[in-house]
């Protein structure tokens, strides 16, 4: 009986046993059957999908960055080129701690408080995701050192990237300008050309000058790469490539000698030269001093440097040929004669008894000539020659501001010349309309007085100088100055040369007048004349006028008196010639900041160009430039 | 008998034909697929070599090892492991976050791998005991030995491998015969203590499940891994990219490729057609497993036999279904196939147990 219950008991635990395992298989096969159902989801119905999926993540199209053209001078001199070099780059949003793997990374690697504070700014300046460099121009040495290390540092990548430099350091600087990294509004800017495509994987675009007027030029065209990447991003393999198509190479018109030869010329003065083939407009040299060194820009300026050049009392960064506008003082002088002659209010012969100033009717104010006691008989060539203020003041009250006006426009003052860079500003030449619009208030015939000897409202930039005295030796068929002077086509290797402006407009004044104005320009550089000093001993005639653009105004009666003022107040001296002047091959304009007197500071600056422009000849032993204590004011 | 049959008949005596071929199928599969998951590395195929060659040892001692004497050992096996549980918990080192290792000088042990073959045996044995009739007081005391256990693995914390050991011992008691009333009230306390569940959870569980209703939520972080092995798998089509040809894996977009995630890899380089033969062999391996259980002579051999067999399946359906992403995202690596030593040689050494009820029966029953 026991036995009998104990056998059914363990038949009935037999058969709950077998039952459950019957269940359990029952589960198990509805399972797997989930599973499969599953799978043929994923793998049959869904697979097209899903291998999309699998081709994106395994393919990325990566931009091919272009090579960026070259600048080169008219004689092939590299002012811009580039160089590969390794960086050490850091994406910040893939770093936890940035500040203390940088920390890491320069007990491995030399990392300057230079480059930290370089990183700190682009780091302001990007979002978190883009790539930023913190150390450039790694040696052989460091990357080694780095990759062995790599491991410690995620968010750290070595890249071989193209640099660009500029060989030729500070020099010509403001003609070639900068590339710098692409910000903010450069990204609009692109948008608004659409043009972001072809700017995919380009972090630096030209910001200024040559290499921001002609940014298209100079970029290129993307290329593509499709590569096979992995998880991490890093490519494995290449599957298929479109090349880039390297910028064009770029031939200015800039002689870099010349430039060099200018440059130097002013010693330590601040200032601007601009010299142009009146022929062609072609400009030969673009000075503007104290220049700066655009390679600090490329990797993008570290913050201490770029307050050194932006608050520098000298300015460095402003470009005073295109953008310094400055009373041309008496340079104006053979313009106003010009004007005289064209509107035939003054004849050549006519002449004045200078006393030493000028009066209007029936008005006490004495308008000084810069020679107290005055220069006596002064026909309009002298009036050139010696500079005569009292005669320029006459001619003017007799012109009139608006036949003034006229005329200086003509001439190209009070608008831009259109060179062929950004950042030009228009000067001024003023007229009743202007001062009403400006000003709310009439014009004064003493207003007249000031423009004639180039003061009062009147301004001017070096480089409309360049182009007015260009005009007169380019027979009065206006100049239009710029920079390029050919394009080397990267695809063909082809040499485009730069359209040449039209040269069928017509003169802005008589050739004989022309003439006039240009013998007496030559007058000045012999001896007699303002810059009798330039002139001396030169093979080839030179053709100028000096000018003095005052920087402090003087009370009536205050005599002028260097000794007294500080030199940041001392006089602009202004120079503006060409040469030879029978067969014009350059004409310029100087400008030298607190230089005192265009004849003795702004003159030797000329000659020296001219020297070597004209005869190949190298300043040899350089004269210190001495704002010259003599009485010649002009 | 000359030596070399003697010799054979010695090692095959105690290994059961059907269920060996089986698992030699899958594990020279598993070995294939290691290969191209470690990114065709020889060294790591011939580790996970070394790894088997231990874990098909452990069959074989385990295949010797007589029914009767596992009984034996199972309490003091169980109560070792649980010491050493508790040891972990006061003394274990941190890695990653979780209190599961225990330096034992020459090199770390983790106990609650052996309280997945201790567990489901204590609990066997505790039945066998009780055998001539069960009542519900035998189930509470089930269910205590039980919990002591997976309490303390949960509390690592170790979620994962604490569900694996409380499902292999609710197959002894399910398949004891606790009654389907109280089944049916354990679930439904079960789910009313869901929301509670919820709130003891550890964030990165919570997660866990949250991905799974939403991987695109977070696809780079937490959904990662359930949208990348699912590319992997959609990818393969029905014959697959081929051995070492597949692109999620060998371009390392699978995380954990050659561990948890390895299916991704087969998945992607046999498709849908190598996933069917995966999962025939491992239904084989299951059915073969029921068998030895249903014909086994014991209560205690029975019992053990059907939670081992219902175990091995439990972690291959949750792997897989982890993988091809219908089950949240737990560490558990695919049976046989994965790399690694550990879990193989659990996993084997069990076999090694259900072998040994299979060739012991008759020697009992006579």
């Amino acid at each position: 009986m026991m036995v009998g219950q104990a056998l059914r008991d363990r038949e009935r635990e037999l058969d709950v046993f077998r039952n459950r395992l019957m269940l359990a298989g029952l589960a198990i096969i509805t399972a797997f059957g989930v599973l499969l159902a599953r799978f043929t989801w994923l793998q049959v119905v869904q697979r097209e999908y899903y291998h999309t999926l699998a081709e994106q993540n395994r393919i990325s199209v990566v931009p091919v960055v272009p090579n960026r053209g070259l600048i080169l001078d008219r004689n092939g001199e590299v002012l811009a080129a580039n160089y590969s070099a390794y960086t050490l780059e850091i994406t910040p949003s893939r770093v936890p701690n940035v500040d203390k793997a940088i920390d890491e990374l320069a007990t491995l690697i030399d990392v300057a408080p230079r480059d930290r504070r370089r990183f700190k700014k682009l780091q302001e300046e990007s979002k978190n995701f883009e790539s930023l460099p913190i150390r450039t121009r790694l040696t052989e040495e460091e990357v080694a050192k780095f990759a062995v290390n790599r491991f410690r540092f995620p968010g750290f990548e070595i890249k071989a990237r193209l640099f660009r430099s500029y060989p030729q350091g500070a020099v010509a600087s403001h003609a070639i300008g900068y590339i710098g990294r692409i910000n903010d509004a450069d990204v609009k800017r692109i948008d608004t050309a659409g043009l972001t495509t072809n700017y995919k994987g380009t972090d630096h675009i030209g910001k200024l000058g040559i290499e921001g007027a002609y940014e298209k030029e100079l970029h290129g065209v993307t290329g593509s790469e499709q590569v096979e990447i992995d998880a991490g991003g890093r490519a494995i393999r290449s599957l298929a490539r479109s090349e880039p198509l390297s910028g064009n190479n770029l031939v200015v018109t800039l002689d870099l000698k010349l430039q060099k030869i200018a440059e130097d010329a002013f010693q330590d003065f601040k200032g601007a030269l601009v010299a142009i083939d009146p022929k062609t407009g072609e400009v030969l040299a673009l000075v503007s001093k104290p220049g700066f060194d655009p390679n600090l820009f490329v990797d993008g300026i570290d913050p201490q440097n770029w307050d050194a050049l932006n608050n520098s009392p000298d300015k460095p960064l402003n470009n005073r040929a295109l953008r310094g506008q400055y009373p041309p003082g008496s340079t104006i002088k053979p313009f106003m004669a010009l004007a005289a002659l064209e509107y035939k209010k003054r004849s050549p012969e006519f002449t004045i008894s200078d006393p030493g100033y000028f009066t209007l009717a029936g008005v006490a104010h004495r308008y000084r000539d810069w020679k107290h006691e005055g220069h006596g008989l002064v026909n309009m060539h002298k009036s050139i020659v010696i500079s005569c203020d009292t005669y320029y003041y006459g001619l003017a009250n007799e012109l009139g501001i608006d036949a003034i006006h006229n005329f200086l426009t003509r001439m190209g003052f009070g608008s831009r010349t259109g060179i062929d860079i950004d950042g030009e500003l228009s000067g001024l030449a003023p007229s009743q309309d202007w001062k009403w619009q400006r000003f709310g208030q009439k014009w004064y015939a003493g207003d007249t007085v000031s423009v004639g000897i180039g003061q009062g409202y009147m301004l001017a930039t070096p480089l409309q100088l360049a182009a007015a005295v260009a005009t007169i030796a380019n027979n009065g068929v206006p100049v239009h100055p710029h920079l390029l002077k050919a394009v080397q086509d990267a695809k063909t290797q082809e040499i485009r040369e730069a359209a040449e402006p039209a040269s069928n407009e017509a003169p802005v004044a008589r050739p004989e007048n022309i003439a006039f104005v240009r013998d007496a320009m030559i007058d000045v550089t012999k001896p007699g004349g303002t810059a009798a000093q330039a002139g001396q001993g030169a093979p080839y005639a030179i053709a100028a006028k000096t000018g003095t653009a005052q920087v402090v105004g003087m009370k009536q009666n205050e005599k002028y008196d260097e000794k007294r003022l500080k030199q940041e107040h001392w006089d602009h001296a202004l120079f503006i010639a060409f040469a030879p002047a029978d067969d014009p091959r350059l004409a310029m304009a100087i400008l030298v900041e607190n230089g005192k007197h265009g004849g003795t500071t702004a003159g030797p600056i000329a000659r020296e160009v001219f020297d070597y422009y004209l005869l190949g000849k190298r300043p040899n032993t350089q004269k210190p430039l001495e704002p010259g204590d003599d009485d010649e004011h002009d | 008998m000359n030596m070399i049959s003697r010799a054979f008949d010695l090692i095959s005596r105690r290994i059961d034909g059907p269920l060996m071929a089986a698992l030699a199928l899958t594990l020279a599969l598993g070995l294939t697929v290691v290969y191209s998951a470690s990114g065709a590395s020889f060294d790591r195929a011939l580790s996970q070599g070394r790894n088997l060659a231990m874990a098909v040892a452990a069959l074989w001692l385990f295949a010797q090892i007589h029914p009767q004497l596992l009984m034996r050992l199972a309490l003091p096996v169980y109560a070792g492991g649980l010491a050493l549980l508790v040891a972990v918990a006061l003394f274990g080192e941190v890695r990653n976050g979780a209190r599961r290792w225990l330096n034992v000088g020459f090199g770390t042990l983790q106990p609650s791998e052996v309280m997945k073959i201790a567990v489901p045996l204590v609990l066997a044995w505790y039945f066998h005991r009780r055998e001539e009739g069960l009542r519900l007081r035998d189930f509470m005391v089930a269910s205590v030995l039980l919990a002591i256990p997976v309490g303390l693995i949960a509390r690592q914390p170790d979620l994962g491998t604490a569900l694996l050991i409380f499902a292999s011992g609710f197959f002894v008691i399910f398949l004891a015969g606790l009654s389907w009333r109280v089944l049916a009230s354990l679930t439904a306390a079960a789910a009313v203590s869901l929301p509670f569940l919820w709130s003891v959870m550890h964030d990165y569980q919570r997660q866990r499940i949250l991905t799974l209703l939403d991987p695109m939520e977070d696809p780079l972080g937490a959904g990662y891994h359930i949208i990348q092995s699912t590319i992997a798998i959609g990818s393969g089509g029905i014959l697959g990219k081929g051995w070492l040809n597949g692109t999620q894996a060998q371009l390392d977009f699978v995380p954990e490729r050659s561990t948890d995630f390895i299916l991704a890899v087969f998945g992607e380089e046999f498709g849908l057609v190598g996933n069917v033969v995966l999962c025939a062999l491992y239904v084989l391996i299951i059915a073969r497993g029921m068998m030895i259980a249903a014909n086994a002579s014991t209560v205690f051999a029975r019992l053990t036999a059907g939670a081992i067999t219902l175990t091995f399946f439990t972690y291959a359906f949750v792997n897989m279904g982890m993988v091809s992403g219908i089950l949240p995202v737990v560490g558990v690596p695919l049976p046989m196939i994965s790399y690694g030593g550990t879990a193989l040689l659990s996993i084997l050494a069990g076999f090694g147990i259900l072998m040994s009820i299979s060739t012991h029966k008759q020697l009992v029953s006579s």
